[in-house]
């Protein structure tokens, strides 16, 4: 059959047309959904794939129909135009067909759906918080919390720098999953709409501010997964990657208690008192990952955006106010509340060093103590 | 009282100059105000293009900066679709509807001028914008919330330009409406009205019914910034999501707003070039008629990631997948139409093919993204881009383009320059494609959209895409060279103009009188 | 003058729509420069609203000149006729999306930041329940009191139905020539409507006195009692303006016993008004 054969040809052109992008060794990857790593991440391209060559094949009769008419019945061939027009039958038909076509599409469809809502009976619940730019994540089960930002240099963004391999897909803290468990996601955000998206995983979900929504994954290959957040959230919504590493059940449950030991370090070090040169060491580093994506990293912001904190009346004035800001934001502008980000000891850090940075010499300094306090 | 009269009568027709255009209430002079118009915005929107993909031509930042590059992405999108197509559709409207039903004028010609001359104000509001503190708006043309909430200066500007093209939309559709209802020559018969003013009463209806909802949606907008309500805060009892739904009651119907007319541009040129009659023209005004009317039941299908409940997600794809019913019936019909007939290509058959083998591409990757579980991998990335530019430029763009040849030689009296409309042709075919095709490909391998900057996996599609577009862009100055000579001057083109054209339209001479029919014709 | 096409009477140039144009920009400029704190918005806001103005005079002192003096014919009525319908059918999509809000609110958001979905309620709001009215689990705006429905309200829905019964006694005066009942139901009609008003102003002023506290800012039900029954007000204020120039034309003998397509548009609106309050009454302060 004409279309059977013409299908044949284009799957060749469509697998020359891939071969050609293998050069940069990513080769299919790089043109198709890639079939992902859990069992809806599958279906999901199965789906893809089905629906894709059923658009190809009535793409072929219908371009093939103006081919033909192209080809044959043009003037200068010396046609008489024909005279029929309006026929009920023809008409019924073309409408029947294409609805049992979307019928057929339908169904395997609607299976995947209701398979993809199903976030029941899950083994692990991970809050995941979407905050501008960058992702918090909760084992809520296990009392593991960490923020997840862009592990990209500068340098490469701006080209003063050979680009890495995974180039704003790689960042400090990953999220770490078990394979062959079935995570459940709560997605929420802190001020604006994010998405959550990992292509391999087959699924992304918007992270909405008040709100929360589910969705699960089950991974079966160990391994790294990238991905991006999807829904535009501001200025560095372009670097706020998502990457997420599956390990198999004993590396996971090393890397937790790992994770766990971490952050009763972080708690016994909120405990003592902070020298001054440790604070403002720390404090830079905080402010360089939290706030300088807005205030920039001389602290002189961007006018009509986002304020400078060099010689600011807040960051000058007293410290208890200064510190309420950071800890509280402000509602209705971009400035987050960032007590739910960051520790007692960055808190006390950044403000610190926001009080003596950039020629504020302020002089005083904030102990995570009086951080603590003011939670 | 005769005051009104006697003063009418004293300065015959137009005042000249400048103050002419101005003040006109001839539906034509108005008609050519809307597509000059939308030709500006276009060229506008397009540069707004041009810096995005020049910025994409590499991965890394090399000349705008995010936020900036934000603003380029959701102006470029308010202008291309409140300033370049909706207006250039209007303005053939205006042009062609008293011309094709036999009436004198626009219904209400003063509220006409009305209509277009808020649009060069709203415009400008809108492009201001770029100048203020905290720059333009940057929150995707979608003006999703709580993000639109953090715009600068720009934001109750963004949000009066909105009102004010709805205004004017509002009133263009009224009129169309009115004029199509009551200003019909005896004997033009509801179905025997040419398709295109036939998809426009559909279209000017679907106006008049969601720019309103439209208006509310960024009234709201403005009260969460300004004045302390709740609507799209969870913290008072509102739903950021809220203001989606709400948008996308506005925006669906709004990309048919922007198609429908297109398919009625099309639905005239294609019989013209085939030399016979459209196959079913009563199943073509039906098929508009459906696509009206599931358009508004379709619109949360761009929110399938939001987290809606599984029984309404089933039922927005099942209800989008459905448009597919009456599209297909129009492209089925325009094929045979096209099935043995007479066909000869002059340039307005080209654009017309191709936009019917181009847009059908769009709206099968629409028919993709229709189905939810796999609209979760392609939402938010370049395959989304991808389908939208198909249906919109090579969809409602190309058939403007075909319009434009197609009755630029009634509107001037010259005949273009047949060559070099070819060429126009053959040039945006092949660039058009090298700048969408790849960004199929890239929205499948994972690029999301409304990003400044991408991982190297994505570097090649990016760069090809770029070329085709600036290309593209440069391709669009042929186009004007061509009008601009064709206005100038050229053969004189007869009445009928094509060999094949049939409709009222063609038995004014070229170019026409000044008011269409003075006496209304005698439709059979 | 061209009068074509059996008299359709399509006027020349006209300067009222640039100067309408500008109104308008200017004053949005203005609103827009007041919003963002810039001191000279206002009287900018001000003086576009003036210009707006002499718009409105000027555009429909040439078209009621037009009309007086028979410049249009039936067919030019009929398209007025048409105009006003869709006109009036955008102003009903307007309200439409204020309706949806409330809808919105009270069937989906409420709930499920109260509970009924399993996740908001719990990791997000816990402790807030679901109900209506509300200012939301942040309690925006604090506590506030309800007006009772059946005081004000239940008085304003009957004021606004016994309006549109006096503008349809009104109506049947004009179509039987009896300019004297005309112009009684006429003032009659605009006595009810500026009443209505009257009340809704004092019960503004109630939800905001320290009893009630209930303002625009508490919460998604302020918002919507608010933005609801404020765009319905404007519309009552703009229908009694309007009301008040027919009224006026009538007193000055404009119109004829089949000729008053004016009149009607006006009592077209009015009715809308009115129905547009019914569903007020109904949807936000009774259920
Ligand atoms: C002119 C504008 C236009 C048109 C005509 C369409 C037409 C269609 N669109 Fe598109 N769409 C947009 C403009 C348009 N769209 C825009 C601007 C966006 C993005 C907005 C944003 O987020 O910024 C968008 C986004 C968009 C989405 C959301 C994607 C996402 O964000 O995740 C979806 C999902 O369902 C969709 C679906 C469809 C469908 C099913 C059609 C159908 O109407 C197509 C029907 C046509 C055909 C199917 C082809 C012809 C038919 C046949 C030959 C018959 C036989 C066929 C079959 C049986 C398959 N569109
Ligand atoms: C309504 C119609 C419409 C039209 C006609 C176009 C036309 C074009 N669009 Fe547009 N686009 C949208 C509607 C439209 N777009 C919408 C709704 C969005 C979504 C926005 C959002 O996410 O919020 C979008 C988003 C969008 C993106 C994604 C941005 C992002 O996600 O960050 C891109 C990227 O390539 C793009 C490119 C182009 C290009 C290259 C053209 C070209 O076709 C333009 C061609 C025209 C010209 C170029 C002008 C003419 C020539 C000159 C100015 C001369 C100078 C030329 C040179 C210097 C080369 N568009
Ligand atoms: C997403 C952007 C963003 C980030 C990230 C951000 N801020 Fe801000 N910040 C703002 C904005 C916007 C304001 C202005 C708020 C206003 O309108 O008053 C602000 C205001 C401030 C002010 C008050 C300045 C003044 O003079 O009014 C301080 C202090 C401050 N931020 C500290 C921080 C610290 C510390 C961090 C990181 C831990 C941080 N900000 C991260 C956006 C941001
Ligand atoms: Cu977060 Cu985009
Ligand atoms: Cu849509």
């Amino acid at each position: 059959m004409l279309v059977t054969k013409a299908k044949r040809l284009l799957a060749t052109l469509a697998g020359w047309a891939a071969s050609v992008y293998a050069g940069g060794a990513s080769a299919e990857y790089a043109l198709n959904l890639r079939p992902g790593v859990t069992p809806i991440s599958r279906e999901a391209y199965d789906l893809h794939m089905l629906i894709m060559w059923i658009c190809v094949a009535i793409g072929i009769v219908v371009f093939g129909a103006i081919f033909i008419s192209i080809v044959k019945h043009r003037k200068s061939k010396g046609v008489q135009p024909a005279q029929f027009h309006e026929s009920t039958t023809v008409e019924i038909i073309w409408t029947v067909i294409p609805f049992l076509i979307l019928i057929g599409m339908a169904i395997p469809a609607t299976k995947a759906l209701v398979a993809m809502e199903d976030t029941s009976n899950s083994d692990l619940t991970i809050k995941v918080t979407g905050y501008q730019w960058k992702w918090g994540y909760d084992y809520i089960d296990d009392g593991v919390s960490f923020i997840s930002s862009l592990a990209t240099p500068k340098e490469q963004i701006f080209d003063m720098q050979q680009k890495g391999e995974n180039y704003l897909l790689e960042v400090d803290n990953p999220l770490v999953v078990p394979t062959n468990k079935k995570v459940r996601l709560l997605i929420t955000a802190s001020d604006v709409i994010h998405a959550w998206w990992v292509p391999d995983l087959g699924m992304k979900k918007d992270a909405i501010p008040g709100f929360v929504n589910e969705m699960w994954f089950e991974i079966d290959t160990e391994g790294t997964y990238r991905g991006q957040c999807a829904e535009l959230c501001g200025k560095d919504h372009g670097y706020m990657p998502i990457v997420v590493i599956a390990k198999n059940e004993a590396d996971y449950g090393k890397w937790l208690s790992a994770q766990k030991t971490a952050s009763d370090a972080v708690a016994a070090a909120a405990e003592r008192e902070w020298g001054m040169s440790e604070l403002l060491e720390r404090g830079e580093k905080v402010y360089n990952t939290s706030c300088a994506a807005c205030h920039q990293a001389n602290g002189e912001g961007v006018p009509g955006a986002f304020p400078s904190i060099k010689g600011s009346a807040v960051a000058t004035g007293p410290s208890g106010d200064h510190l309420a800001l950071v800890m509280n934001g402000k509602a209705g502008t971009a400035m987050a509340a960032f007590a739910g980000q960051l520790s007692d000891v960055d808190l006390a850090a950044v403000v610190t060093y926001q009080r003596n940075a950039w020629g504020n010499n302020v002089g005083d300094l904030i102990q995570p103590a009086e951080v603590k306090a003011a939670r | 009282m005769s005051t009104a009269t006697a003063h009418d009568t004293h300065h015959e027709h137009h005042p000249g100059g400048l103050l002419r255009w101005v003040f006109t209430t001839n539906h034509k002079d108005i008609g050519t105000l809307y597509l000059i118009f939308s030709l500006v915005m276009l060229f506008i929107g397009g540069a707004m293009a041009m810096v995005i993909r020049a910025e994409l031509y590499q991965p890394g930042l090399q000349f705008v900066d995010p936020q900036f590059f934000n603003s380029m992405t959701t102006m470029h999108a308010l202008i291309m679709v409140f300033g370049a197509i909706m207006p250039a559709f209007v303005g053939l409207a205006n042009w062609l509807i008293p011309m094709m039903i036999g009436a004198p004028d626009m219904a209400l010609p003063r509220m006409n001028n009305w209509s277009f001359w808020i649009l060069p104000f709203a415009g400008l509001m809108l492009v201001s914008t770029l100048f203020m503190e905290g720059g333009a708006p940057a929150g995707g043309w979608t003006m999703y919330p709580p993000l639109v909430l953090q715009t600068g200066d720009a934001f109750p500007f963004l949000i009066f330009s909105v009102h004010l093209l709805g205004i004017s939309s509002i009133m263009g559709a009224i009129n169309i409406i009115v004029t199509i209802v009551n200003m019909r020559a005896p004997g033009m018969t509801l179905m025997k009205m040419p398709l295109f003013v036939w998809t426009w009463l559909i279209t000017a209806y679907l106006l008049i019914a969601v720019m309103p909802v439209l208006a509310g949606a960024v009234t709201m907008l403005l009260t969460d910034r300004f004045f302390g309500t709740s609507f799209f805060s969870a913290a008072g009892g509102g739903d950021p999501v809220m203001f989606q739904h709400i948008f996308w009651f506005f925006g669906h119907p709004e990309v048919y707003i922007m198609i429908l007319p297109a398919f009625g541009v099309v639905s005239q040129i294609i019989p013209t070039f085939a030399r016979k009659r459209l196959f079913g023209y009563s199943s073509m005004v039906y098929a508009t008629a459906s696509i009206a009317f599931l358009s508004f039941i379709v619109w949360a299908h761009h929110m399938f990631t939001v987290g809606m409940p599984l029984t309404g997600e089933l039922f927005f794809m099942y209800a989008t997948m459905l448009i597919a019913v009456p599209t297909g019936v129009k492209v089925f019909n325009w094929v045979s139409t096209m099935w043995k007939g007479a066909m000869t290509f002059e340039t307005p058959m080209l654009f017309a093919l191709g936009f019917v083998v181009m847009f059908t591409i769009g709206g099968f990757s629409g028919l993709m993204l229709a189905i939810t579980p796999i609209d979760f991998q392609y939402h938010d990335t370049y395959f989304v881009v991808a389908h939208f530019h198909y249906v919109l430029v090579t969809g409602s763009l190309f058939s403007l383009f075909a319009a434009a040849y197609y009755w630029l030689p009634k509107w001037t009296g010259n005949m273009y320059d047949e060559k070099l409309g070819k060429l126009h042709f053959w040039l945006s075919t092949i660039f058009v494609n090298i700048l969408f095709f790849p960004q199929h490909f890239l929205g499948l391998a994972g690029m999301p959209r409304r990003i400044p900057d991408y991982s190297v996996q994505f570097a090649e599609f990016n760069q090809i895409s770029s070329l085709g577009g600036f290309a593209f862009g440069l391709t669009q100055l042929l186009f004007v060279y061509i009008i601009w000579k064709t206005v100038r001057g050229g053969a004189k083109a007869t009445d009928r103009v094509w060999e094949g054209a049939e409709g009222l339209e063609w038995t004014l001479s070229s170019p026409p009188p000044y008011h269409s029919f003075e006496t209304a014709p005698e439709v059979k | 003058m061209t009068s074509t096409s059996g008299g359709y009477y399509v006027p020349h140039g006209s300067h009222w729509p640039i100067i309408g144009s500008i109104g308008l920009f200017v004053m949005l400029q203005g609103f827009g420069n007041y919003l963002n704190g810039d001191g000279i918005g206002g009287t900018i806001m001000l003086v576009g609203f003036l210009i707006l103005l002499v718009m409105v005079f000027g555009w429909f002192r040439v078209v009621i000149n037009e009309s007086e003096a028979g410049t249009y014919n039936t067919q030019v009525d009929r398209s007025f006729r048409w105009g006003m319908s869709w006109f009036i059918f955008s102003e009903v999509m307007f309200f439409a999306a204020f309706f949806g809000a409330l809808y919105y609110a009270r069937v989906f958001s409420v709930p499920w930041l109260g509970g009924a979905d399993p996740g908001t309620n719990e990791v997000l709001w816990s402790g807030f329940e679901a109900a209506w009215p509300t200012n939301g689990p942040a309690q925006l705006g604090g506590e506030f009191n309800l007006l009772d429905p059946w005081k004000i309200p239940a008085l304003n829905t009957l004021l606004l139905l016994s309006s549109g019964v006096t503008i349809t006694l009104a109506h049947w005066a004009l179509k039987k020539g009896n300019r004297g009942a005309l112009v009684m139901w006429m003032l009659a009609t605009i006595a009810l409507g500026a009443t209505f008003l009257g009340f809704q102003v004092y019960e503004y002023q109630e939800a905001y006195s320290s009893h009630y506290n209930l303002t625009l800012e508490s919460g998604i039900y302020g918002s919507t009692f608010f933005m609801l029954t404020g765009f319905h007000g404007m519309h009552v204020t703009l229908g009694t303006i309007m009301l008040i120039v027919i009224t006026l034309r009538c007193m000055k003998g404009h119109f004829t016993a089949d000729r008053h397509f004016a009149f009607e548009a006006v009592a077209w609106y009015w009715h809308f008004v009115d129905v547009v309050w019914l569903g007020l009454f109904i949807f936000v302060y009774l259920l």
